[in-house]
């Protein structure tokens, strides 16, 4: 089981507040990714669950008991860090026997169980290798093993892809989702990159300045981005942003369209505007497009769109597709 | 980037560094050699360098004068006994201040180095006293906990820089792992700090052998160690010099090995992280 | 960045450390001070009556008190002279280009491990004895009239003996610290046109500089406490002429018996110590970023 219920939590170092009070519900089973920039206490949230830091204030409850205080070798969670934190002086078989053999779980069947994740994890052939003789992918997957085989209530990760180069990053990522879907045990996902948490989450957490701007579904994210921040912060290119005289003809103080929602055209169209830069991706084609109204807007065209510098294009918006914000910034229905 | 130099060049810079540290290690090395020779031959004129008669007579003699082996058991025991009760102590602060620091651990650090600073003769009446008192005047025991407390500031800095290298993650995803502070301390921070403790132990044990205040100031016959051995030879009696160049010999080789060993950790521990 | 649990822990894992410490300090150093008010002397157990300032008076008035601290500056004062420049020249040496560094080096640090008490019998009888030191044979040699070191310059004979040993440290130290200097900046100042000694001047003696402060003052502390090379060479003679603070305390209050006044003069050293003592502190704790 692993249901993690965190009531009026905040966090405070000195007179610093980083955490104001919040609520958030992980439930059973889920895979829930806390996103946001650097310094937006993503990483300090995950450490208050893991018991790392004292919250200041607020409950943590973890199925249902108080876990507030416990140490966090008594929580029955296993983290995975950013810098994998293996033991450089144990094995990999040591390094994935040491929660064992700090719970007192018995030699052979450690043993078993050490085998049984080394397999999983294709760490078989290492086991008697130390950390330093591994690569970054294989240290990731020992660190992961290590945290798997305490069969622990849920899966706090860290940043866990983040010093992997990109090409890893993208099989980890599967791997891990996999991982969840074999389990079903709860994860929680730290990361400041929005496709990480597009591709994996259940539950997207996005946070900013400590506070939750949004708690939802990737696509629910995606669709109904609930302010400005949210909108900007999920997918990519990132939404454009209209004020002025356009917004108001739809009722709003802002108006955004992802660049994935305009159409764009050599001949005719609602806006016109000449190429500043154009990205050619092979499948879809980036234009940095500098409007008439001096107003600069990302577009996505078609793989074979012909731009370059100068070229003039015209864009038409889907309407169904705007996205409306109040002068607050907060999602107009 | 290491950039070609002349052979010439070279070679004298070579010359030159070779001369300049055989003529400071020549004291040494001429103590070792007249160990070898009688006392007629170590006192002879012109000397003779390497060309005499080699013999044992003066170890022998050293011997037969004084219990050596007692004295230097009281050394290894001294200078091993405080090194270790000093780690003993030490490992848990160097942790504290190094993974858990606070508002005051700089403080602290800062007093603990301060009383290093303390002159010894400032304290040496009431240490003296206080001995006398309870009977650990020419104790092993009274001297082991001396320089236990002399040398602990050297030793909580020399642990607390090299811990301060240890990722703190790694202790954290212990904690994860369900290890007490008790097995986080014993089987992931010692056995990473391994080589920091071994260089800093050495350090000590090399400063505990030679610290000849205390050690000459509290102890007489019983518990004097080999800096007391060799002060004996201070008021000569006839032919000396083969005699205490076989003391001297005997006295400093270990620790003159052991300290070959340390030389790049010495910088650090001497120099309290400041020059690394 | 932890929890009170750990904060707790981390309390009680100190107060070892600080309890004994704090012990180490404040009792001997209160007694100290307490005795350099009294009236004290060994020979005369329980007579102690209150003394006042005289202890103090009496010791600070002692021409032999004059004696000593010249001795103890002069001490100091010489040994750091040689072993700084001679440890900047050594250490600049060594970083050369040259064969066999590692062994030059091992042969350079080894008197640093020497005990006190070997060098300093070492050097007083078969280097500078006037008979039978090897300087004699050497002057003989040469048809000289050998010196009589100890005799005739006991100080300067006692600076030798100790710088000897503390050459070893600053050298090693000053060696790591060149070490540490990138080599691309003397390149870059080598490319603007800088001479060797130019570079000295501007680039290396600047990057230096810590590692030099340092030697300086840790030696200093060190060097304040000289006792046994005076003990086993000359004991502080002839006359006062190699009595320093420390052995000059060691005279009264162990060889006279005069705790009262070794009291005093204990009061005025750690006092001395301490001037040194926070120079060095302010630098290491600049150091120091936690």
């Amino acid at each position: 089981m692993g249901h993690i219920s965190l009531n009026q939590v905040s966090k405070s170092f000195g007179d610093v507040n980083v955490i104001p009070p919040l609520n958030l519900e992980i439930n059973d089973g889920e895979f829930v990714v806390f996103v946001g920039p650097s310094g937006c206490g993503k990483s300090t949230l995950l450490r208050l669950i893991a018991g790392l830091e004292d919250v200041s204030d607020g409950k943590i409850l973890i199925d249902g008991t108080d876990a507030t205080i416990t140490p966090p070798a008594k929580r029955g969670l296993s983290m995975v860090f950013q810098s994998y934190a293996l033991y450089p002086h144990m094995s990999v078989r040591k390094n994935i026997a040491f929660p064992l053999k700090m719970a007192g779980v018995e030699k052979e069947e450690a043993t078993r169980r050490v085998e049984a994740a080394a397999k999983v994890l294709n760490l078989t052939e290492y086991l008697n290798r130390r950390p330093g003789q591994l690569s970054g992918g294989q240290r990731q997957r020992v660190a992961i093993g290590r945290a798997i085989v305490r069969e622990p209530k849920a899966f706090l990760f860290d940043e866990p892809l983040s010093n992997l180069d990109a090409a890893l990053r993208v099989n980890m990522r599967i791997e891990i989702t996999e991982l969840h879907r074999d389990l079903t045990t709860t994860m929680i996902y730290v990361t400041h990159d929005q496709v990480e948490a597009m591709t994996m989450a259940d539950k997207i957490v996005v946070l900013n300045e400590g506070r939750i701007e949004q708690v939802g579904s990737p696509l629910k994210l995606y669709r109904e981005p609930a302010n400005l921040f949210v909108a900007g912060f999920i997918g990519s290119p990132r939404m454009n942003f209209i004020t002025g005289a356009a917004a108001e003809k739809q009722g709003a103080h802002t108006l955004g369209i992802r660049p994935e929602h305009l159409t764009v055209s050599n001949s005719a169209g609602e806006w016109t505007g000449k190429v500043g830069v154009a990205e050619h991706l092979g499948s879809d084609t980036f234009l940095r497009i500098h409007l008439d109204d001096g107003s600069t807007i990302t577009a996505r065209g078609d793989g074979d769109f012909e731009a370059e510098h100068g070229t003039t294009v015209w864009l038409s918006p889907d309407a169904e597709k705007f996205h409306r914000f109040d002068a607050s910034g907060m999602r107009l229905n | 980037m290491a950039r070609a130099v002349s052979t010439r060049r070279k070679t004298s810079f070579t010359v030159a560094a070779w001369a300049v540290s055989f003529l400071i290690f020549f004291p040494i090395l001429w103590t070792f050699l007249t160990g070898f020779k009688t006392e007629g031959e170590a006192i002879a004129s012109p000397p003779s360098f390497l060309f005499f008669d080699w013999n044992l007579s003066a170890y022998e003699a050293v011997n037969q004068r004084s219990d050596y082996p007692k004295h230097f058991f009281n050394s290894v025991i001294i200078s091993f006994g405080s090194t270790a009760l000093g780690l003993l102590i030490a490992i848990p602060a160097a942790w504290a201040m190094a993974f858990v620091p606070a508002k005051h651990t700089k403080d602290i650090l800062m007093w603990m180095l301060s009383t290093k600073m303390l002159p010894p003769v400032g304290v040496l009446i009431p240490i003296f006293l206080i001995f006398r008192d309870t009977g650990l005047l020419d104790t092993r025991t009274g001297l082991v906990i001396v320089l236990t407390l002399i040398n602990l500031p050297i030793i909580i800095w020399m642990l607390f820089t090299y811990f301060r290298e240890i990722p703190g993650e790694v202790l954290e995803a212990a904690r994860m792992d369900g290890a007490s502070l008790r097995n986080e301390i014993l089987y992931v921070l010692t056995p990473m700090a391994v080589p920091g403790i071994a260089s800093t132990l050495l350090l000590n044990v090399i400063l505990a052998w030679n610290e000849a205040f205390w050690t000459l100031n509290l102890t007489a016959a019983d518990a004097a160690p080999l800096t007391a051995f060799i002060a004996a030879f201070s008021s000569p009696e006839g032919l000396f010099y083969a005699k205490l160049s076989a003391a001297s010999t005997m006295a400093i080789a270990p620790i003159v090995i052991l300290g070959w060993f340390s030389q790049k950790q010495l910088v650090r521990g001497m120099t309290f992280g400041a020059v690394k | 960045m932890a929890t009170q649990h750990s904060r707790n822990a981390a309390r009680l894992m100190m107060s070892p450390s600080v309890i004994l410490l704090l012990g180490w300090m404040l009792i001997p150093l209160s007694m100290t001070i307490f005795f350099s008010f009294q009236f004290y002397n060994l020979l005369q157990p329980g007579q102690e009556t209150f003394a006042g300032l005289t202890n103090y008076r009496f010791f600070l008035t002692d021409p032999s008190f004059f004696d000593a601290i010249r001795n103890t500056l002069v001490l100091v004062g010489g040994v750091l002279v040689i072993t700084v420049v001679g440890g900047i020249a050594l250490a600049l040496l060594l970083s050369q280009p040259i064969w066999g560094q590692g062994i030059v080096r091992v042969l350079v640090i080894a008197p640093f491990f020497v005990m006190p008490t070997v060098s300093a019998l070492v050097w007083k009888n078969m280097f500078l004895n006037p008979v039978n030191g090897l300087f004699a044979h050497l002057a003989n040699g040469l048809g000289l009239q050998p010196i009589d070191f100890f005799g005739n310059y006991p100080l300067a004979s006692i600076i030798g003996i100790v710088s000897w040993q503390w050459l070893s440290f600053s050298t090693l130290i000053i060696f790591t610290a060149i070490q540490s200097l990138d080599s691309e900046q003397l390149e870059a100042a080598e490319m603007d046109g800088a001479s060797s000694l130019n570079r000295f001047i501007y680039i290396i003696l600047p990057h230096l500089a810590r590692a030099i402060t340092v030697v300086i003052l840790i030696q200093t502390i060190f060097l304040l406490s000289i006792f046994a090379e005076i003990l086993v060479t000359t004991n502080g003679g002839p006359g006062t002429a190699t009595t320093n603070l420390t052995y000059l305390v060691y005279i009264q209050s162990l060889l006279q018996f005069d705790v009262g006044g070794g009291s005093a003069g204990g009061v005025i050293a750690i006092i001395l110590a301490n001037i040194v003592a926070i120079f060095l502190m302010r630098m290491i704790g600049k150091n120091l970023d936690i």
